[in-house]
């Protein structure tokens, strides 16, 4: 036996719920905390003042109109695919595949511009581009919610395959469609013509782009909340067993689910390839089909609160190119700050559900 | 009894959750060669307190000492170094292990691993007190109450001498309760401290010889077991006077509503889960449904519900002009839509029965939701629904907008079953409704039964409580091994006779 008698050092209990006043009060501090971790290893690291680091990451990202531009596109896309990437998450089916479901959208709006951008009328061209985006995106979210419906397959093992088979496939068509031969590159689509180029609206040519997503927006929240299928959504992620009890039919629900997830990633790859690049390369869809599963978790499924999310991500990815060619740094270095933030973002959860006792000395 | 020294002292304990106080200033006493009954409602915070002394949580403030020295016990290890050990309501076992390995598992020894020296250390141990446990055994080919047996083998096997029992009987058989108790009086006579922590009176005067009642997680008082009864104890435990006794209206115009004809049920991995089953149900009668957990109650509502594949048989529902459904094949979607208003309050409440992390008012519309051809969701009609039941039901919540895994058990089981009356139905089935509940709530479940029988409603009640099944319904069917073992009036059936049926098909009259 030992003979010990002094309580343990600390103990961590469980929190009521908090006021919001409360929670976001934790957060900032949560936020603040890790300004001042990224000043000290900025000092540490580069020798550099991190004021002066900051103010460049700020400048990165809003310095001039044409980077704020850029800003409010990438968050566009970036918030397309975790509004798309939603509904599924919602329903506990974990779809990895957003990065593939982009890329074969993008795919068939290339294919159409390609293929029959001189032989129809621009606004039809660009409805057929549309259909076949969505249409590919759904379908290749289609294979694995069969798959997971009837035979209750791994649905992140399979979704994430699924993007290295769409990979292969931009891959392949890169080399059949190569403009010039032997550049092994697409090049600008339609330069001449500009034959299913989205056109530009309003200021920018990026401003339809962020009308679409901001739409878009509005109708999840809309759907995800006040819809019936919003609700067999969510009560199916809550337990199958009480949506087969509630008669739902829980392999349709998971079907057409994802049909909905493919679909708005083929879109997002329609709006990447027929509105902003005009190209199709294997790296278009840039890790945005993963880096939005976080934007998703961060604004806990609210498509609002996704809209911040997403742009916090896009600031600091967009301030860290320029710090890296402002400073001479490298490109890693803005994002080991971005990964502090979060970092501190995410554990500030943590101190909002539990709190921390010591021993009382 | 009383010359024994206390093993235990626990002197003004408090445990905080959240806004939740589970124990506030509770001081306690555990003496060797003694049976305490821990009693109190649930929520009372007798699992809090006991956790607290097997190290799993740590309390507040307050101080525990054992054998007069003050102790700090951080975790489960800490606790068996003192010779606490605690047998939950949920069993922890290995289930591709066997019972030896399960007893080790965890354990430290010096050397090589030697099973079979730990097997004749299990056996050793099962001699002394009367358990009967075959070490090579795996825990999947074990009955529920063989596995308690281990778990209980598995705490003696680390040393302890002192037992604690979270309500070690709510799965047990009437047999195969007298028979832990039988094990419990030997070591208690050879000086073992034990509590069990239980809500049943009855245990309690079986088998305790010191009672102490805890209540919203204060001590109420202790007293010995014989000295007192089952009012007395009841009253201390509620705060106020209740009655005891379980209504049992008269049937009337009692008319067939379901009949279930040669029903045979095997589970997704082959085995036979109802065998031949056949019984009516009728309107306006309380069907009790009894047997051992797992004997077939599940799949048998299950089927009726439209949620279990069935092998063969028929289930046949008659509606109050006469016109038969058959119900066997259909989904539950179907089956609303053929006009049957049939309402399941499920086993799982918030696995099945009711989305936990949704609030009242969308539970409230899990199974009217598709109302209307809109394709948006109408929320005005449940939150009326939601409020009129927190009314009429007493639930507490601080709102319909609380997420329903935040209440209570006895809260949530109104919320399901206030739910499924207010569907209108003309069948509902129950399974283990008052599992968990409180004595208040239990009664408030009972009374809303007996209105639903009156209404002409056919009420099918799968209990595990005996006396309970006894007292409420008007007719019993016994399974066993999901085959029907026999029906048996209510009005005249006997405990032994019912609990005979349940481990032998046709009970005592077929050994004659």
């Amino acid at each position: 036996m030992k003979n010990k008698t002094k309580a343990p050092l600390f103990h961590i209990t469980k929190r009521k719920m908090l006021p919001w006043h409360r929670r976001w009060f934790i957060r900032l501090i949560g936020i603040l905390l890790s300004f001042v971790v990224c000043a000290i290893i900025t000092m540490v690291m580069t020798g550099l003042n991190p004021v002066e680091v900051a103010s460049s990451l700020v400048y990165g990202a809003f310095g001039t109109p044409r980077k704020c531009w850029i800003l409010g596109q990438e968050v566009a896309i970036l918030l397309c695919v975790a509004l798309a990437l939603t509904p599924a998450f919602r329903m506990r089916f974990w779809n990895l595949g957003g990065e593939g479901q982009i890329l074969v959208g993008g795919l068939a709006c290339a294919a159409c511009m390609i293929l029959i951008g001189d032989k129809v009328p621009n606004g039809l061209l660009i409805f057929i581009m549309l259909v076949s985006s969505v249409a590919a995106g759904a379908a290749w979210a289609l294979l694995p919610a069969i798959c997971k419906a009837k035979w209750n397959t791994n649905e992140t093992l399979f979704t994430l395959m699924m993007n290295y088979v769409g990979i292969q496939l931009v891959a392949y068509f890169t080399i059949v469609w190569e403009v010039p031969k032997g550049s092994g590159k697409i090049g600008i689509i339609n330069q001449n013509t500009n034959a299913g180029w989205l056109p530009q609206v309003g200021p920018s040519k990026y401003f339809l782009n962020i009308l679409i997503v901001l739409a878009l927006t509005v109708i999840i929240y809309i759907y995800m909340r006040y819809s019936k299928h919003g609700y067999e959504i969510a009560v199916v992620g809550e337990s199958e067993n009480t949506a087969r009890y509630a008669g739902i039919k829980v392999g349709k629900v998971i079907i057409r689910t994802l049909l909905l997830s493919g679909a708005l990633c083929g879109l997002a790859g329609f709006l990447l390839v027929g509105g902003t690049n005009h190209t199709i390369t294997t790296t278009i869809a840039g890790g945005r089909g993963f880096t939005a599963v976080m934007v998703a978790w961060l604004a806990k499924f609210n498509p609002i609160g996704m809209i911040f999310s997403s742009l916090l991500l896009v600031f600091f990815s967009q301030g860290a190119s320029e710090i890296s060619t402002a400073f001479s740094l490298n490109h890693s270095f803005g994002d080991i700050l971005t990964g502090i933030i979060l970092f501190f973002i995410i554990g500030s959860e943590f101190f909002i559900n539990y709190r921390i006792h010591f021993r009382k000395s | 009894m009383n010359n024994h020294p206390a093993a235990v002292k626990m002197r003004n304990i408090t445990k905080v959750f959240g806004s939740i106080t589970a124990n506030s200033e509770v001081s306690l006493d555990i003496r060797r060669g003694e049976i305490l009954a821990l009693l109190g409602e649930n929520g009372s915070g007798k699992t809090t307190l006991m956790n607290m002394l097997s190290g799993i949580y740590y309390p507040d403030s307050g101080s525990i000492f054992i054998d007069d020295r003050e102790v700090s016990i951080g975790s489960p290890k800490e606790a068996y170094a003192y010779g606490i050990g605690m047998i939950h309501q949920h069993f922890k076992l290995v289930d591709v292990l066997t019972a030896a390995e399960n007893i080790v598992l965890g354990l430290k020894e010096e050397g090589k691993l030697d099973l079979v020296k730990a097997g004749q250390k299990i056996l050793k141990i099962c001699e002394d007190y009367g358990f009967e446990v075959d070490p090579k055994q795996k825990i999947y080919d074990m009955s529920v109450s063989q596995k308690q047996t281990v778990e209980i083998v598995k705490v003696l096997y680390r040393g302890a001498d002192i037992l604690i029992l979270d309500e070690p009987t709510a799965v047990l058989t009437p047999q195969e309760t007298d028979k832990l108790f039988a094990v419990l009086r030997n070591m208690r006579d050879d000086g073992k401290a034990i509590v069990i922590i239980t809500h049943k009176l009855h245990e309690v005067e079986d088998l305790s010889d010191r009672v102490a009642v805890l209540r919203k997680g204060k001590y109420i008082g202790e007293m010995m077991t014989k000295d007192t009864n089952s009012q007395e104890m009841t009253d201390m435990m509620v705060g106020r006077s209740v009655s005891l006794n379980i209504e049992r209206p008269k049937v009337e115009n009692a008319h067939p509503r379901i009949q279930v004809k040669g029903l045979s049920v095997r589970s997704s991995d082959g085995i036979l889960k109802l065998d031949d089953v056949s019984f009516t149900a009728n309107a306006g009668e309380i069907l009790g449904i009894a047997g051992i957990s797992g004997s077939g109650q599940k799949e048998l509502l299950e089927s009726i519900a439209g949620l279990q594949k069935a092998e063969k048989g028929s289930i046949t529902y008659i509606g109050d002009d006469g016109k038969e459904t058959e119900l066997l094949g259909l989904t539950p979607l179907a089956i609303s839509e053929m006009g049957v208003s049939l309402s399941f309050v499920p086993e799982d409440r918030l696995g099945m029965g009711l989305v936990a992390n949704m609030d009242l008012t969308d539970n409230m519309m899990l199974r009217s939701y598709r109302k209307g051809r809109s394709p948006f969701t109408d929320r005005k009609g449940p939150r009326t629904l939601a409020q009129s039941v927190v009314d009429e039901l007493e639930v507490v919540t601080p709102g319909i907008s609380t997420p329903v895994r935040r209440l209570s058990g006895g809260n949530v089981q109104k919320v399901l079953v206030g739910r499924e009356i207010s569907l209108n139905p003309t069948v509902l089935m129950t399974a283990y409704v008052v599992r968990g509940l409180d004595i208040n709530s239990a009664y408030t479940i009972y009374r809303l039964l007996n209105e639903q029988k009156k209404r002409g409603v056919s009420v099918v009640f799968v209990g595990e409580d005996l006396d309970v099944v006894l007292a409420l319904c008007d007719r019993i069917l016994v399974l066993c091994g999901g085959k029907v073992s026999g029906i048996v009036d209510g009005r005249s059936a006997e405990k032994n006779e019912v609990g005979m049926m349940m481990t032998k098909l046709g009970g005592v009259r077929n050994e004659e």
